[in-house]
């Protein structure tokens, strides 16, 4: 691993790049994960809408296609917001499963 | 050069007319108010070009500062006690981010009880934010700071308040030195941050999270900044000197070469002291006056050397700490004195706390009470009922 930078190195005033959060893991205090069921869903993207970390993600053809764990903090809610019945296209499970 | 009669209020807000910044975010209060009002007149009037912002509250003024700051705006505020502590969330964000934002402050007395008039407390509370703080005797220097403040801060890049008394300054007309509008605009030259936030071809990120990583190593960039901070408010100074034949410096004496009994104090109060001084010396008596016109950073070194050579000091604050060891500058001072081989005896008064009068009288005392410091209790009050 590489030293981290000093404060001699750093840009004055936290001044970066855009983008930063890319780099950064904000999933690792999640306690359940979303299970993303492709079968199910009928892509009407309520999830993608909901998702306050941006971490459901598309495909080329801009259809849900799974989720981005690095990022997902685990709130559940685009299973909540899912509307397929009865069984979701978004499922919550235990992180210790 | 114009003579002008002018009250503290006027004058800075004529400099801010002739400095004309980019933004000015701002909410009134007394007894800053008359900063803005009069400013917010000269944009209505067209003699500046600045994008007034009239926000709801001095937390909202502050931040639209930083915000347009960050955009590369030249911004300037003004505000006065509550407003100042209601801006304290956002003050060391400006600092961290090192934008430099000038704010025109008002000394006045923090609630409660309620109180309008003078003292330094909303400002002491502000001294640990990253901001630059100079204090002023009077009109003259309130317009001179808050014009050497915009070159210090974007140099130094950290915010940076000039500051008056409180009524005292802020609305008592004074005879006072205005430059031409061009010499101004020479002396504070053009500004330009890059990379602003606007420029979306090159997106930045600003103020990111920075936890256990990083904060560390931020907050000793400001710290850094603060220390280089000294020659760069000395060096602004004496370019001002240059051009404009007035004298500045973060700390000034005044018969102090020869002083035996000295008194350390800040803001109009130097005023004062000057006359008790003058009147004393006549007296023979050998008293001088070191002011502190840089709070922040705090010129230690040189307060040391300026008061190593005489008996006793006595140094005024206009405030309570309520810390139980004396007020801020006191112990300042103290700490500034420690590593001395041979140090006078260092007292301390509080006075003047929420607009409370100090005469010539009371002063002349305090003189009167260094020849025998050695029996007094190091922390006092001056002029309080018991």
């Amino acid at each position: 691993m590489t030293a981290k930078p000093g404060w001699k190195q750093l840009k004055e005033g936290d001044i970066l790049e855009a983008g930063t959060s890319q780099k950064f893991t904000t999933a690792d205090w999640r306690s359940e994960r979303p299970i993303f069921h492709k079968e199910r869903c009928i892509d009407c993207k309520l999830c993608w809408v909901y998702c306050p970390d941006s971490s459901i993600l598309l495909d080329e053809n801009k259809k849900v296609c799974g989720i981005d764990l690095e990022h997902c903090k685990g709130c559940g809610i685009c299973s909540f917001e899912c509307p397929v019945k009865p069984e979701k296209a978004i499922t919550m499970q235990n992180e210790h499963k | 050069m114009a003579v002008a009669a002018k009250t503290g209020n006027e004058a800075m807000a004529e400099a801010m007319r002739q400095i004309n910044p980019d933004v000015v975010a701002a909410y009134p209060i007394t007894p800053a108010t008359e900063i803005v009002m009069i400013f917010a007149q000269f944009v209505a009037d067209g003699l500046v070009d600045t994008e007034y912002v009239p926000v709801e509250s001095e937390h909202s003024a502050m931040s639209a500062c930083v915000g347009a700051a960050s955009a590369g705006a030249r911004v300037m505020t003004g505000t006065s006690s509550q407003g100042l502590a209601y801006m304290y969330e956002i003050l060391p964000i400006a600092a961290a981010l090192r934008l430099p934002i000038v704010m025109c402050e008002v000394n006045r007395a923090i609630s409660g009880p309620i109180n309008i008039h003078c003292d330094h407390s909303d400002t002491m509370a502000a001294r640990d934010f990253g901001w630059i703080q100079m204090f002023s005797e009077n009109a003259q220097e309130a317009y001179d700071n808050t014009l050497q403040a915009v070159r210090i801060a974007e140099t130094v890049k950290l915010p940076t308040m000039a500051t008056t008394d409180g009524f005292i300054i802020s609305h008592c007309m004074e005879r006072i030195e205005t430059l031409e509008d061009d010499q101004v605009k020479d002396f504070i030259g053009e500004y330009k941050l890059t990379p602003s936030l606007l420029d979306i071809e090159n997106p930045t990120t600003r103020g990111a999270l920075d936890l256990q990583d990083y904060y560390f190593e931020h907050h000793v960039g400001v710290g850094e900044a603060m220390k280089g901070a000294r020659s760069i408010i000395k060096s602004v100074a004496e370019d001002f000197n240059k051009k404009f034949g007035r004298k500045y410096d973060l700390i000034e004496g005044y018969k102090l070469e020869d002083a035996e009994r000295v008194i350390v104090a800040l803001g109009s109060t130097c005023g004062t002291l000057r006359a008790v001084i003058d009147e004393l010396r006549e007296k023979g008596a050998k008293v001088g006056l070191l002011k502190i016109r840089v709070f922040r950073p705090f010129p230690a070194d040189e307060i040391a050397k300026a008061l190593s050579n005489c008996r006793s000091v006595a140094v005024l604050d206009r405030v309570e700490p309520w810390s139980g060891v004396g007020s801020q500058t006191f112990v300042e001072v103290r700490s500034a004195l420690f590593n001395l081989a041979k140090k006078p005896k260092l007292i301390n008064y509080m006075y003047g706390l929420g607009g409370r009068d100090i005469s010539l009288k009371e002063l002349a005392g305090v003189y009167e009470n260094l020849k025998k410091a050695d029996s007094l209790q190091e922390v006092n009050y001056l002029g309080v009922g018991e």
